[in-house]
């Protein structure tokens, strides 16, 4: 399989693992119930179920002022993290494609 | 996703941190080792960081209507051995517990072990073993990459159990509570990590094999400290 073939498949494999929930998956009561709700929050419930007395001894420090901040923050992690592989990706080609390029001058001398 | 601030008892709490504190402190040593070693690999050590970056800020729809997040651990275990993600784990979790109120400050001892230890650490077992049976190496990065994810879940349901046992069933019937929150949303999930890991780990394969030689001699080391 080509190198392209393979990475273009395992692309489609996210995609698609990704999108088959958002399609399939409907709220129940007409949309009434919130549907993907974080599985952190529903540990909490969990934790509230089995001990209704636990009362959090803790608050975050600084909370986002809305959903919109916060997955301003969430956007900023991850870009974060896609620049330095951005950088990574064309530096190494780079580095390849003049070595190539040396290579090939040098052979033609 | 990770244990949400303030809810794990203080004892639990600082049980969590202490271990945390360890592990980090033995991660940090491993990196050093390794960068000191081979400054060449330091790059491949951003890329593991910057890979978990990404893929723990994004929280995915799973098919069981819940949404999580991948941590991308599996990566910089398999290149660096499992020690070295506790500290990436630590910022990657800093950042959200201070920033994003995900996650938090109380818990994140607890968390900073299941992602940046345990998960690591059976992606790291995954992989060594896969190497044994000489499975072909897509495969083998795919399977610690989509364990270590599962892992660190499960270990979350297992923190989580042992602070808050089930009033009748103990804590193997909070186990089954918790598990059933976050294992099951977490396996599509756990997939597409293990994808997203064999898709930059082939590249890296074909621009840095150098660096990866070296590494497979380092973590070689590393994995009988």
């Amino acid at each position: 399989m080509s190198g392209t073939l393979k990475n273009s498949l395992l692309l489609a494999a996210v995609v698609l693992l990704t999108a088959i929930p958002l399609l399939t998956i409907k709220a129940p009561g007409g949309g009434q119930t919130a549907i993907f709700t974080g599985t952190d929050n529903q540990a909490q419930d969990v934790i509230q179920q089995i001990n209704p007395d636990y009362q959090p001894w803790f608050e975050s420090l600084f909370t986002p002022a809305s959903g919109e901040i916060e997955s301003l923050l969430f956007a900023l992690q991850a870009a974060l993290g896609a620049g330095v592989i951005g950088y990574y990706v064309g530096y190494v080609r780079g580095k390849r494609a003049q070595k190539a390029g040396a290579d090939g001058v040098n052979r033609a001398h | 996703m990770h244990i949400m601030e303030g809810f794990l008892p203080v004892t639990h709490a600082v049980t969590w941190s202490a271990v945390a504190v360890v592990c980090v402190g033995v991660g940090l040593r491993s990196i050093n080792n390794a960068v000191k070693e081979k400054p060449e690999v330091k790059m491949l050590l951003g890329v593991a960081a910057a890979f978990t970056f990404i893929l723990s800020a994004l929280k995915l729809p799973s098919l069981t209507g819940s949404s999580s997040h991948p941590t991308g651990t599996g990566l910089g275990a398999i290149l660096f051995g499992p020690l070295a993600m506790a500290p990436v784990a630590a910022i990657v979790l800093l950042f959200q517990a201070l920033l994003l109120a995900h996650g938090g400050l109380t818990t994140l001892g607890a968390n900073i072990f299941s992602m940046g230890v345990i998960g690591p650490l059976v992606g790291y077992g995954i992989y060594r073993l896969g190497k044994k049976a000489a499975l072909p190496l897509s495969f083998t990065v795919f399977a610690a990459a989509s364990l270590a994810d599962l892992a660190t879940y499960g270990t979350t349901a297992l923190q989580l159990a042992l602070a808050f046992p089930d009033p009748t069933g103990g804590i193997s019937a909070a186990l089954f509570k918790f598990l059933g929150v976050f294992a099951v949303t977490q396996i599509p999930l756990a997939l597409s990590e293990g994808f997203l890991t064999v898709l930059i780990f082939n590249f890296m394969q074909k621009y840095s094999g150098n660096e990866l030689s070296q590494l497979g001699f380092l973590s070689h080391s590393e994995g009988r400290l």
